[in-house]
């Protein structure tokens, strides 16, 4: 008896260990099922709630925007809206929470979006959503730059007019954010929409800039990083002080695939590998060898750590929702989830700066689409209006989240005005990225982005760790590309 | 059967009457097994088959195909300039086997031997035979997580290798022995436990009056181990082996969460199974997923045939010694 006491105690043991251990791991890995998400998100925006009184006031005051959505009769009680992350969540949260209708409950539904899960899971989902139950329906879902044109040339998504969104309501947004959810057939609809422009820029960690440049300010800095070959030199010296110029192989990753000549993928169905792609493969590489970066990866605990108090890193390459949302999270010495704040003195809040850094880019942006069969149209539209066709409610999102709203002439105020950021040492950033916005060109966006960014990555990775020649890692690539998109070809002479 | 019932006093009409009775219940006791077997793996294992023979998968959302295109889905996987080709994936797969299965047969038996043996009076074989087995209660996806941090480049374990050298990490997942040997290693301490309670069922079942005879006769303990204990324990042991080869086969989970679905590097990691996840992930490709799964159904069904045989083969020979007898 005493024995099998013993055996179920230890059992329970192992068993409970695991569950913590899945559990402390990360609350976004698994599709929150929709009870769950309901309660904590009432939960959470109840104590975000009292966590932000002032801005919530100021909020109503600036934007005007505080009359209730309206839940048209014979509409959907339940807002389903799918994620790939806690971003958009905590904004909803923040925002437009108090503005639902009473009795209509969302949920978010969050898959991750590694390995392409985020896009099975919509692909599986939306054939069927016009059939799901009401409660079940997605009425709205967010996608990505990089895989943004298959739902907006798809019968999937709808065309925001008919969610009843003006051209008035639009015509403050930057034009590229309208283009990338245009169809590409006649009808040129417009299937979705933005908070959100993207511009890219190179935030360094003041206090190593002035170690090994003598200077944080951020024009010198710019000057000092203005191309390739001056970002290099600075790397070497960076590299003699005992500093990275750059964290992992990826970093940079974006500031050459912006840049590229021709889509990944041209009208014979065959994967072009465009020059500057391979530009960036050399380059890391050479950084590489030469000790300029850490060897870590986008998005691992390594890459996140060297963004923290203790990281040797000189910066990072990121977009404007990295700075205000990846990057501050990383910075802090007591992380948010352990009771931190946002606030200068905790880890290296405070001592980061932007600049240009050598070439323009963007990464990333985050477009709201209603789903083709959602139940709640009107609610989708109001949400859509609300959150991303407002100037004034764009200021004050801005000075709050300091992410760049989508709308030109917003941001050019608050880059004139005094607008400072406490994370960037007082710094206007924006200012920066209104000169870089308008650069932004996405043209060469194919459906195929996200797969074969995120292959090559992969597959170059063992080059750079040396562990395969370029060629091998090539034909890697090629073979893991082809799986992932079986119609697709390898090019008859590479 | 027939013999049997014959060998009984009553009379063979009767009994076929009263079989008769009661057969039908037979049958419908087997129903629910029957119908789901039918639904859930004939049906889909005959579909498998089919398909294995179509160009089919999904580009973005709409699909392609079904489009008849023969074999060429299994001269793909044959294709031997590919990195991904069938005796690779094969050859990956079977070693990490090899490198978990062989610590885990010798640690087994020697704990068994162990645990079964009366003269050595091991204490609280309950705490310890817990202990073992604990591993496998755990999910493989969340050990592999753990291994994952715990090696990861910022882990403790590199922690420890850079104070005690002083020098840079290893990166344990850039290197295929290394990744190859975290694999068997999670496979070892996750299936040991299991091992050693199987072997002991087959060690416990040895008559102590055989061993008692060799060790009159003078043998010493390893002679006793070697000469009178594998023998004797040989069919269990083959079915450990098999079990264990066809588990090994479908090995996924470990390098999948360990390599993050990569299979680096340089593909040297990456099962069978973890090719047929790649193949039905984005594109949902059902044409070559099924030719690699008719592949992997013919040589773990080969692999059955061969434990089925084993088995057969041994009553057989008991069965002809009694009647020799």
């Amino acid at each position: 008896m005493k024995k099998r006491i013993l055996a179920a105690v230890l059992a329970s043991a192992s068993i409970l260990g695991a569950v913590a251990g899945c559990s402390s791991n990360n609350a976004t890995s698994s599709t929150a099922s929709s009870s769950d998400a309901t309660s904590s998100a009432t939960d959470s925006s109840k104590t975000e709630d009292s966590k932000t009184e002032d801005s919530k006031t100021e909020d109503s005051s600036n934007a005007g925007t505080s009359d209730k959505f309206t839940l048209k009769e014979g509409e959907g009680k339940t807002l389903n809206i799918a994620v790939w992350n806690e971003e958009f969540k905590n904004y909803f949260e923040k925002y437009l929470q108090d503005k639902m209708p009473e009795g209509v409950t969302v949920n978010f539904k969050i898959t991750e979006n590694k390995d392409n899960a985020y896009q099975n899971k919509l692909d599986e989902d939306l054939p069927k959503n016009e059939a799901a139950s009401a409660d079940d329906k997605i009425d709205m879902f967010l996608f990505e730059a990089d895989y943004a044109l298959k739902y907006v040339n798809s019968e999937y998504t709808l065309d925001v007019k008919s969610l009843g969104l003006t051209d008035e309501d639009l015509s403050g947004m930057y034009q590229y954010t309208k283009d990338v959810c245009t169809t590409q057939d006649d009808a040129k609809l417009l299937k979705g929409v933005s908070w959100q422009a993207t511009p890219g820029l190179y935030a360094y960690r003041r206090s190593i800039a002035k170690d090994v440049l003598g200077t944080d300010d951020p024009d010198k800095v710019q000057e000092a990083l203005a191309d390739w070959t001056k970002f290099d030199e600075v790397a070497a010296k960076a590299a003699d002080k005992g500093y990275k110029m750059l964290s992992g192989y990826d970093d940079a990753y974006r500031t050459f695939s912006n840049n590229v000549a021709a889509p990944w993928v041209n009208e014979n169905k065959e994967i072009i590998i465009d020059d500057n792609i391979m530009k960036w493969v050399d380059q890391t590489k050479t950084y590489t060898d030469k000790g300029y970066n850490n060897k870590t990866s986008l998005w691992s605990d390594a890459w996140a750590a060297d963004q923290g108090p203790e990281g040797k890193v000189f910066g990072f390459f990121y977009s404007t929702w990295g700075i205000n949302f990846t990057l501050a999270g990383n910075s802090l010495a007591v992380k948010e989830k352990d009771g931190g704040k946002l606030e200068v003195g905790n880890g290296g809040y405070g001592d980061w700066a932007v600049c240009y850094g050598p070439q323009a880019y963007f990464w990333g942006g985050s477009w709201l689409a209603a789903a083709k069969g959602t139940d709640n149209a009107t609610l989708v539209g109001d949400v859509m209006r609300a959150f991303c066709c407002n100037k004034d409610f764009g200021v004050q999102f801005t000075k709050d989240t300091q992410d760049y709203y989508n709308n030109e002439a917003a941001m050019k105020e608050l880059a004139a005005s005094d607008f400072k950021s406490a994370f960037l040492g007082g710094q206007n950033h924006i200012a920066l990225f209104v000169e870089t916005a308008p650069k932004i060109d996405m043209s060469k966006i194919s459906i195929y982005d996200q797969g074969l960014n995120e292959t090559f990555q992969a597959k170059f990775k063992e080059y750079f760790d040396g562990t395969v020649d370029k060629d091998t890692a090539l034909k890697n690539f090629y073979e893991a590309a082809i799986v992932k998109y079986p119609e697709l070809k390898k090019p008859a002479d590479a | 059967m027939a013999q049997a019932a014959n060998a009984g006093n009553v009379p063979v009409k009767a009994r076929k009457g009263q079989i008769g009775k009661y057969k039908k219940w037979g049958y419908i006791f087997m129903l629910p097994f029957i119908l789901v077997f039918l639904v859930f793996q004939a049906w889909p294992l005959i579909q498998t088959f089919y398909y294995s023979m179509f160009r089919y998968f999904k580009s973005g959302l709409s699909w392609i195909g079904p489009e008849f295109v023969g074999f060429d889905n299994f001269v793909a996987i044959f294709d031997m300039s590919s990195g991904n080709n069938i005796l690779a994936l094969t050859w990956n797969t079977l070693i990490m086997w090899v490198l978990g299965f062989v610590p885990q047969i010798i640690i087994s038996l020697l704990f068994a031997y162990w645990f079964t043996n009366v003269r050595l009076r091991l204490r609280c074989l309950g705490f310890f035979k817990t202990v073992m087995y604990m591993p496998n209660l755990i999910m493989a996806s969340a050990f592999a997580m753990l291994i994952f941090s715990i090696f990861s480049d910022i882990g403790p374990i590199n922690e420890l290798i850079k104070h005690t050298t002083g020098g840079e990490a290893f990166r344990f997942l850039s290197y295929t022995g290394s990744t190859m040997g975290l694999v068997a290693f999670m496979n070892f301490i996750m299936w040991f436990g299991n091992t050693t309670i199987l072997l002991m069922a087959a060690m416990m079942g040895i008559n102590e009056s055989v061993i008692e005879a060799a060790e009159i006769d003078g043998a010493s303990s390893s002679q006793i181990f070697w000469k009178i204990t594998l023998p004797l324990i040989r069919p269990i042991l083959v079915y450990v082996m098999i079990t264990s080869l066809i588990g090994g086969l479908q090995m996924f989970d470990v390098p999948q969460i360990l390599t993050g679905g990569q299979g680096g590097p340089n593909n040297t990691t990456k099962t069978l199974i973890m090719y047929l996840n790649e193949q039905i992930g984005t594109s949902k490709n059902y044409g070559m997923a099924g030719a690699l799964s008719v592949i992997i159904f013919i040589v773990c069904a080969a692999l059955s045939l061969v434990v089925y045989y084993f088995f057969a083969a041994d009553r057989s020979n008991k069965k002809s010694k009694k009647g020799g007898k």
